[in-house]
């Protein structure tokens, strides 16, 4: 394997993407700057998920569930017990380690289509808990973040998240991190046992390795980058609710990391951005083209995930790395 | 405040994000991001003129669980803005409708009031009515200081843990609805009440404001019976109804409400308690439904009638033939699409308020976005008339929230006939809090 | 209500929803043991059947049974058709790879609801049973259609049955089940069983559907329930199993009727399903499956 040739392009690939989308701040008219700021926050859900699909190539159906943990572990201490930002983040990242690390013991003992029943199953169970605890999560309705309460104190500094260049800019750190964690990560050796194990199990543990032991490391890494991008979305949009932890925020990671490219490190991002903007501009496309036909994200992500599947089975940029550019992380 | 917000970021402050934009130019920006997505977006809009249209973005739910409701909302809105275009638009300015599908999904949601509110750039938003909806919206109206006119019945307005953009000016909250109905439950139809609701929040409403109002009127809720969110068949749960209970109080809502009234049916039969209802649970739905005979005799909440009534007025007759729907509250041009009436001339009269609320403040753009607050929290009462077709209404400017008068209605020959109209009074409770106080 | 009178209610309704549920479940857990795909879109095609049913029992005036009848016979057929188009179009075209089939059943459940939305729209619309007949038990009554249901539900599994045991057809069938490759060499035309068991099983969907709607109705949405419900099924009885399959529909309808009798209905939905993922866990053949291949 020649690793080494790739390194310097990989690293000033990265670099000059994060230079792109700082100098986006200053560029974008207000509402694709608005929007951007969410779609990075999904992007690092997106990365979360990628870890887990793309290079340990295990395909869970209920990510749902993490993405929720830091939701309501950042959303309920900060609605109930008026902690801060910085805790709040803390205990929903904590809720997504917990999580992934039980999920991970027990449905890592299962494969295949088996491991994808089971996330999906256990993300239901998740879901009804919400429910169940209705008298604090308040449900389907959900609860509101305060606007004051979205900032960061220190001293006599207010950094106020709920501001548009502050709140992408945390949503930039967020992702940039997450970035170049993931790049560090699938260029470790970690990184490198899991696309072993993802290639063949049966052969990597021969080779002496525990897979079992990866597998999850992989899972709590992934279980905490969800979580990590639901705890930044309750504090920096200031919204939870049941609907964020229903079956369709299983699947769209999925959707995104296709798209983009599974196994790369900029997938993600790549198909969150197109997935967006393919949902907000085709609805107005349709709706001049096909009136009262109702079409909406069903119909356009549904074509989408066979369109892919069938022609474009690695994405954009697995396709690009294929043809073009193997060097690609 | 604002300025405090704004020298408080440690980033570039909007302003410097502003003069850079102007400083690269159109071009830059173009060359950056116009290839990739030429979105209507990167075209800068010119400042309002005093003849350009006054731009409402509507909320709509075209699709998901809300949709049936959603092309109501939509049909009725379209008539009223006809109406008020007609008859010389909004201090003087016509009126244009932006409508954005929120999928009735809360994520989705949020990011159309942020379009409303930095692409189409509307004057304000309006007509969201899943709860769930306007909650996850609320955040984002706050923040871009862009009023929001929902037509929800939701108490999220008037519990005042929104924000001072959120305006529920159209519909009675479901709090003031249930303390409404109580009297008439003790009074007519039973002391022991047994509540059958769906397990989240919309039935928790219900759930908590239901018996203090009861009680207070000398009549009992003997058994709850929540209902979960993912059930689909409802007999299981019927025995839970304790026997000697007199009145039935049922708020299921849903695709599935078919099957629990029909399921209600084959368990009772003819010897049934009372039945009291929401009528929220048969919306859009024919009373005259295969399994629907059951509820012959039976008593609905309706904020406006769905059947037309002998004594309905010039301006209830005007508006109903405005929407276009039939005396069966049915589409006029199919008789088997029938509508959402009792929720949807909340539409018609909140467009009427953000007209009110806009000439009262002298209107003329986004930055008379905080004169218009101020000018609906100024607003105190709606005349019954052509503006206000379901009757009168008073309005609390520091909850944001409007109290008007409730219809009880009985089944009677496969269709709903009102027996009783509560007072304005009936349904007013202690404010929780007050917007007003929130800075601007 | 006394506890007896309780009880006999929550196991009829089990016994209703063990009746649909077999037949959806069976659908699934053929189209996963012949072919090893798991159709998510199953329970988009429950939903087809049931608002097929609706427009076809509109389309017929006159007495409900006439219109329920024709539904009854048109409706599956309309699905079959469907699937065998889907098959074509998509699953045959993606090898059948596992993972693959999965995205695009996905991918096909967003289609097909969406399919939903713009021609049938989103109100929900009730079905007329083609006879109403309320049994009158002394603490309570019963609907007797949905004691047909059962009855119907009962044969319609037996004929299943004989087919698969006991017709050529079920040989061939079982033949590429066991060994697709060898199958294929003995010339039995694989890739035309795979898409008639794709049918087929999408049809069983739709005649459950359209047995069950006319106690509900029809509603763009009413897939998702029986999807999981089925998932849950085929699990538990064993992937591919035809008699596990009916086995674990009985136990899940009727306990998921008698758990709500003792437990908060929502809290209950988590304990069956908490359940059931913990089987997949500790057991992955199911608990009457045999050793997964």
């Amino acid at each position: 394997m020649k690793n080494d040739d790739g390194a310097g392009k990989a690293i000033t690939l990265h670099a000059g993407v994060i230079a792109v989308l700082v100098a986006l701040n200053f560029v974008l008219p207000d509402y694709h700057h608005g929007v951007m700021a969410r779609v990075l926050v999904l992007a690092v859900y997106a990365m979360g998920y990628n870890l887990l699909f793309g290079y340990a190539g295990l395909l869970s159906l209920g990510h749902a569930m993490f993405f929720a943990a830091g939701l309501y572990g950042a959303g309920l201490t900060m609605y109930h017990l008026n902690w801060g930002v910085p805790s709040a983040f803390i205990a929903g990242l904590v809720a997504g380690v917990l999580l992934s690390l039980v999920i991970g013991v027990l449905a890592l003992r299962t494969k295949g289509v088996a491991f994808m029943i089971v996330t999906m199953m256990f993300a239901q169970v998740a879901y009804l808990l919400v429910y169940y605890f209705g008298t604090w999560t308040r449900g389907d309705e959900g609860l509101v973040i305060q606007q004051q309460a979205r900032a960061i104190e220190f001293g006599a500094t207010r950094l106020d998240l709920t501001d548009p260049t502050t709140r992408y800019m945390a949503a930039l750190l967020l992702f940039s991190v997450v970035l170049v964690i993931t790049l560090i990560v699938v260029r470790s050796s970690f990184g490198r046992v899991l696309v072993a194990i993802r290639e063949n199990e049966e052969r990597t543990k021969m080779l002496g390795y525990d897979t079992f032991a990866n597998k999850l490391a992989a899972m709590v890494a992934s279980g905490a980058i969800c979580a990590a991008a639901g705890a930044a979305y309750v504090i920096l949009f200031g919204y939870v609710g049941s609907t964020l932890a229903s079956v369709q925020y299983s699947i769209l990671p999925l959707l995104w990391v296709l798209l983009g490219g599974a196994a790369t490190t900029l997938g993600p991002l790549v198909g969150t951005v197109l997935m967006y903007y393919l949902i907000d501009g085709s609805s107005d496309l349709l709706k001049a083209y096909l009136p009262g036909w109702n079409v909406s994200y069903l119909g356009i992500v549904g074509v989408a995930l066979i369109l892919l599947v069938l022609f474009f089975p690695k994405g954009l940029l697995g396709t690009v790395r294929d043809r073009f550019a193997r060097w690609l992380p | 405040m604002t300025d405090n917000r704004d020298s408080s970021s440690i980033f570039r402050k909007k302003i410097s994000r502003r003069s850079t934009l102007k400083g690269l130019g159109a071009t830059a920006a173009g060359l950056v991001a116009g290839p990739i997505v030429a979105g209507p977006g990167f075209v800068r809009y010119a400042q309002a003129q005093s003849s350009a249209p006054i731009k409402i973005g509507f909320q709509a739910h075209r699709t998901g669980i809300g949709a049936a409701y959603g092309r109501w909302y939509e049909k009725t809105t379209n008539a009223a803005i006809k109406a008020i275009n007609d008859a010389g638009g909004i201090t003087g300015r016509p009126v244009e409708i932006i409508v954005e599908d929120d999928g009735t999904d809360p994520g989705r949601g949020a990011e159309v009031v942020g379009k409303f509110a930095t692409q189409h750039k509307v004057d304000v938003a309006y007509g969201t009515l899943f709860s769930h909806v306007v909650i996850g919206s609320a955040p984002v109206a706050g923040e871009f200081k862009l009023p929001y006119f929902v037509v929800s019945e939701g108490h999220h307005v008037a519990s005042t843990k929104l924000n001072r953009y959120v305006f529920q000016p159209g519909i009675t909250d479901v709090k003031s609805q249930i303390q409404a109905m109580a009297p008439w439950i003790a009074a007519n139809a039973g002391k022991k009440v047994c509540q059958i609701f769906p397990d989240f929040a919309f039935g928790y409403d219900h759930r908590d404001y239901l018996p203090p109002a009861l009680k207070a009127q000398g009549a009992d809720v003997v058994a709850q019976i929540a209902i979960p969110p993912t059930e689909s068949s409802f007999t299981k749960y019927f025995p839970q109804i304790p026997s000697d209970t007199d009145v039935i109080y049922h708020v299921m809502v849903g695709p599935a409400v078919l099957t629990f009234v029909k399921e209600l049916g084959e368990f009772y039969g003819s010897n049934r308690p009372q039945l009291f209802g929401f009528i929220d649970s048969l919306e859009a739905v024919d009373i005259n439904s295969p399994g629907l005979e059951f509820l012959d005799g039976s008593h609905f909440w309706e904020g406006a009638p769905r059947y037309a009534q002998a004594d309905d007025s010039d301006a209830m007759k005007a508006y109903r033939a405005a929407v276009g729907i039939d005396d069966n509250g049915a589409s006029v041009d199919d008789p088997k699409d029938v509508s959402t009436a009792a929720h949807m001339f909340g539409c018609w009269e909140t467009l009427y308020v953000i007209k009110k609320a806009m000439e009262d403040a002298g209107y003329k753009g986004p930055e008379d976005r905080a004169k218009l607050v101020e000018a609906t929290e100024a607003l105190t009462e709606f005349a019954e008339g052509p503006e206000h077709p379901q009757g009168k209404k008073t309005f609390n400017g520091k909850i944001h929230q409007c109290f008007g008068i409730q219809n009880i209605s009985k089944v009677e020959d496969g269709k709903l006939k009102v027996v009783h109209k509560t007072s304005i009074e009936d349904g007013l409770y202690e404010p929780e809090g007050d917007y007003t106080t929130q800075a601007l | 209500m006394a506890f007896g009178p309780h009880l006999l209610l929550a196991t009829l309704e089990g016994l209703v929803t063990a009746a649909v549920l077999a037949l959806t479940a069976l659908g699934l857990s053929l189209v996963f043991g012949v072919m090893r795909v798991v159709n998510v879109a199953h329970g988009e095609f429950f939903m087809l059947g049931a608002v097929l049913a609706w427009a076809v029992a509109s389309a017929f005036g006159g007495h409900p049974a006439v219109g329920f009848v024709a539904a009854l016979v048109v409706a599956p057929l309309i699905v079959g058709a469907l699937a065998l188009v889907a098959d074509l179009l998509v699953l045959k075209r993606l090898n059948y790879n596992p993972e693959a089939t999965i995205v695009a059943t996905i991918g096909l459940l967003y289609i097909i609801q969406q399919a939903a939305l713009s021609f049938y729209g989103p109100e929900a619309r009730p079905v007329e049973a083609p006879f109403s007949y309320r049994v009158l038990l002394p603490w309570f009554g019963y609907s007797g259609y949905k004691l047909a249901v059962i009855g119907a539900s009962i044969l319609l599994l037996l004929a299943t049955w004989f087919v698969l045991a006991r017709t050529r057809i079920g040989m061939v069938m079982r033949a590429t089940q066991y060994d697709s490759e060898t199958a294929q060499a003995f010339g039995i035309p694989v890739d035309r069983v795979y898409a008639g068991v794709f049918a087929v099983g999408a049809m069983l969907a739709a005649v459950a559907a359209v047995l069950i709607v006319p106690t509900s109705q029809a509603h763009y949405l009413m897939g998702r329930d029986p999807l999981l419900l089925s998932f849950i099924v085929v699990i538990i009885g064993g992937l591919g199993s035809l008699r596990g399959t009916v086995v674990a529909a009985l136990l899940i309808g009727v306990s998921d009727g008698i758990i709500s009798v003792f437990f908060s209905p929502t809290l209950a939905k988590i304990i069956a399903t908490l359940a059931v993922a913990m089987v997949l866990v500790f057991r992955p053949q199911g608990l009457f499956g045999t050793a997964a291949r």
